[in-house]
């Protein structure tokens, strides 16, 4: 398990509440695909040694057992039975149809696009404000109506998604192109983001650390390049870090993103539009 | 209909009667030729989709220069690759990305549509089928004949569309909207090929529904019909129900891009800064519903033909009858039906109604089940068998073990919650290679040395046949289990430069193993062209029944004429009675009197 050198074999290491879970069930589902080949392969060998082709000698016309055959497959109907009701409908309807209260969580909104993360953070008033495409410009990537009250407190980072340990974080996503997957490996989840629709995707990290955000769904030309980082903090450092950008904004009105570097890169690597026509 | 048809005797015209080259070999409409047109082109697509896979393979072993890269020496692999590609798709000897989206895209498409459906379906299906029911040609001649034109059309469009502007399709086999609708005019061919390529098949599964119910000898009930054809009916149905589907999603996508529609796009969509130009209020996800409602019974369209084949080569090389032979065939109708019922498993983290899951994991779960029947059946069938390894009987051996692997693999992506995480990682290219690659296709190298004496009258030579064997089994294992492991540890599909994210550095040294592992099973495919066009001409002659075997294809000359059977041939027996205790020979052929 070397990870220098590119060999290695297993699970990244977990970084949020449900990943733990998840690699349980990943544990014991190939522990039984392994045990099912193995027991499978020996038979298998044991047939193709002992069943070679002798001089002079007859393959068995009665067949035994016709009834006994399905015993595995009565096995394997009663287990996957069991891993969907006690496994796969629990944990899909606690990741992904409900969430967290959002009173206890961190709630936001997520822009994704040709090759960049924009997060719209709410501020204290929990509102988020009004985004229209109409207003969508190079400064202002999601279109953020700076008119609204409710976007006075609002924050925008671009490819830096900055949230506080042990919180339930709940992105509201979609897309200003085309289909996008938000996924960062060490939170074992990860959602495709729609143009024209909203999805939801959450997660509580549990491990303070800065983590990659790889899109998981071809977009485009750069879609190897669509990167960001989350960063997970203490509470305290992330009320800091969320004060700072409140400051900043307010300092150099003009400006949404703090991440120059970041905007400096996603200009460099816009898809130009291509002729459709045949 | 009249010259194809007037023989329906069997002893009409086309027996003697000398006929030009043309219509002899090239438009011909005897259901033989036609499988082997089919068998010859769909090898050499498989071959084009390999050679383009290695490329690829080779790109993401070393995706970007090095600190050791020196331009002015690039060294002879990267200069040829530089050289014979260009400086736009492989600048330096690396790939851009707008040309490794094209080989991806293309890969995918080529070896699906091309290479193995044709291969397993319309090759073989074409060849042995009617041999088998004792018919002696398909019901529609002609359309079969269109059937490979159409698809050879079909195929052309697809090459040339590498010479479009901006090049071929570029938004992944799956043609993702609305990336695909904004993509440049590859992908406009891309779905006039597709309709192109499924009208084609749509003809050929309507020829094989005919063929098989109402053609069979006389005795061939459907109990005594052989696993393989069996096999080909479902897949015909599933066919002939799943494709139509795709033919209208891609012309609603055809129609989004040439005329303006928005089937797909939705409002105040933008595309490269600007609005993007289509009314909207369309849904991208209508499309993926469209596409994996054929896309997935197609999984089994890839599969069922290679099952048969495995169950005609492992009864014919363990010289008994095959085990349980009503569960594998209840199994086989049991999969098509529920392939029809689990297509979303793909679309867990589409953004579909969430509560959708639940539904569409217990389906696919199900399906796993008749799966493993059939496994079962084929592998108990050994047991008490006298088992014969010749090259044919290594392939379908191999299939089994391999198989399992793509089938168990499918378990934690089929599951919601462990697809939360694997889903579109290497662990999906992993699983279904397996079951595609190192199933189906060796299934289908089996079935080629199989009946490769039937076709040709000789048979291949058995020592390259060997060297084949193990040559692309070994390899094929050191390229598709990596990628388990990669996917694993998450890296995603479809990245141009998996290097460009640090998660994936963990891993990336899998990609060496994988190239070498392609580098040697590239090597391994010579042997098997040689033999294969060697041994037309200077293989071991053989007679009509070189393996002893008991099903009808074996009851006629090797190759048999135009109309097949001397007389209308007659069946008394089911298609497996090998070792009948008293029969003085250890197999009793279904067409032999008692």
């Amino acid at each position: 398990m070397n990870a220098e050198n590119g060999y290695t074999i297993g699970l990244p290491p977990v970084a949020s509440s449900y990943g733990s879970d998840i690699d349980a069930l990943m544990l014991l589902m190939h522990v039984v695909m392994v045990a099912i080949f193995v027991i499978w392969g020996v038979y298998f060998v044991y047939c193709l040694v002992k069943y070679r082709a002798k001089d002079g000698e007859r393959g068995v016309y009665h067949q035994a057992g016709e009834n006994a055959s399905f015993i595995p497959d009565g096995i394997i109907l009663v287990f996957e039975i069991w891993l969907i009701l006690a496994f796969g409908i629990p944990m899909w309807v606690s990741i992904k149809q409900q969430t967290p209260p959002p009173e206890e969580s961190l709630e936001i909104v997520l822009v994704a696009e040709q090759f960049a993360w924009n997060f719209q953070y709410p501020g204290a008033d929990r509102k988020f404000g009004r985004r229209d495409v109409k207003l969508v410009s190079a400064s202002n990537a999601i279109g953020l109506d700076a008119t609204d009250p409710a976007a006075k407190d609002d924050v925008v980072t671009v490819n830096n998604l900055h949230v506080p340990m042990n919180k339930p974080v709940i992105l509201r996503m979609t897309s200003k192109d085309v289909i996008h997957d938000f996924q960062v490996t060490n939170f074992r989840n990860k959602q495709d983001i729609l143009p024209g629709q909203m999805t939801m995707l959450w997660f509580e990290p549990t491990v303070p650390g800065k983590y990659e955000i790889a899109c998981a769904q071809l977009c485009g030309l750069g879609h190897t390049k669509m990167i960001g980082n989350v960063f997970v903090d203490s509470q305290q450092d992330w009320d800091k870090w969320f004060q700072e950008e409140l400051e900043y904004k307010t300092a150099d009105a003009g400006t949404t993103g703090s991440d120059e570097a970041a905007v400096v890169s996603r200009q460099g690597s816009g898809d130009e539009k291509q002729e459709t026509v045949l | 209909m009249t010259d194809s048809h007037g023989h329906g005797g069997g002893h009409g015209h086309g027996h003697g009667a000398p006929q030009s080259f043309w219509r002899a070999y090239i438009f011909s409409v005897d259901h033989k030729v036609i499988g082997i047109q089919y068998l010859i082109t769909s090898l050499l697509f498989l071959l084009i989709g390999f050679l383009m896979a290695v490329l690829i393979r080779y790109q993401l072993s070393t995706p970007a220069p090095g600190d050791d890269f020196n331009p002015e020496n690039l060294g002879l692999i990267r200069g040829m690759l530089a050289g014979i590609f260009g400086e736009n798709n492989m600048p330096y000897g690396f790939m851009a990305p707008e040309f490794y989206n094209q080989l991806g895209a293309m890969h995918g498409t080529i070896m699906i549509f091309l290479g193995v459906v044709p291969l397993g379906v319309a090759a073989f299906g074409n060849y042995v089928l009617p041999l088998q029911i004792g018919a002696d040609d398909m019901a529609f001649p002609r359309l079969n004949m269109m059937s490979y034109w159409v698809y050879f059309v079909g195929g052309i469009v697809m090459l040339a569309s590498f010479m479009a502007p901006g090049g071929a399709a570029q938004s992944g086999w799956t043609s993702y909207a609305p990336l695909s609708v904004a993509a440049p005019a590859g992908q406009t061919w891309w779905l006039i090929g597709m309709v192109i390529i499924i009208t084609s098949s749509l003809f050929g599964a309507i020829n094989f529904v005919v063929t098989t119910l109402n053609l069979r000898a006389k005795g061939m009930t459907l109990g005594r019909m052989p696993v393989f054809v069996w096999a080909q009916l479902v897949t015909a149905v599933l066919l002939l129900i799943a494709f139509p589907v795709l033919e209208a999603g891609a012309l609603l996508q055809l129609l989004d891009r040439v005329a303006g529609t928005s089937f797909y796009i939705p409002k105040d969509m933008m595309y490269g800064g600007a609005v993007f130009p289509a009314a909207g209020g369309g849904n991208p996800l209508l499309w993926q519903h469209l596409f994996w409602f054929l896309a997935h019974p197609e999984v089994y369209v890839l599969l069922l033909p290679a099952m048969g084949i495995v169950a005609e080569i492992i009864a014919t090389n363990t010289r008994k009858p095959l085990f349980g032979y009503k569960e594998l065939v209840g199994s086989m109708i049991l999969i098509g039906a529920l392939s029809f019922v689990v297509w979303a498993h793909h679309m867990f983290v589409s953004g579909m109604r969430t509560s959708l899951a639940n539904l569409f994991v217990t389906t696919t779960l199900t399906i796993s089940v008749p799966s493993v029947a059939i496994l079962t059946c084929l592998l108990l069938s050994l047991r008490g068998g006298q088992i014969r390894y010749n090259t044919p009987m290594l392939f379908a051996l191999a299939f089994l073990p391999m198989f399992g692997i793509g089938g168990l693999t499918g378990l934690p992506l089929g599951f919601a919650p462990t697809d939360l995480y694997l889903h579109d990682t290497y662990y999906v290219i992993g699983h279904f290679h397996y079951v595609v690659a190192p199933g189906s296709l060796v299934a289908l190298m089996g079935a080629t040395y199989y009946w490769f004496p039937k076709m040709f009258g000789r048979r291949m030579n058995e020592t390259l046949g060997k060297v084949h064997f193990w040559a692309t089994v070994i390899p094929m294992n050191f390229i598709f289990f990596p990628m388990l492991i990669q996917g694993m540890w998450g890296m995603q599909r479809r990245l141009a430069d998996p290097t460009l994210q640090w998660h994936n550095m963990d891993v990336q040294g899998w990609s060496t193993v994988i190239l070498w592992g392609a580098a040697v099973m590239m090597l391994g495919q010579i042997p098997f062209l040689f033999n294969f066009f060697w041994s037309i001409w200077n293989g071991e002659k053989v007679g009509e029944n070189p393996w002893d075997a008991t099903t009808l294809e074996w009851a006629c000359p090797s190759p048999p004429p135009h109309g097949n059977f001397a007389a209308p041939p007659e069946v008394f027996r089911g298609p497996y009675e090998y070792s009948v205790p008293g029969h003085p020979s250890d197999y009793w052929p279904q067409d032999e009197a008692a």
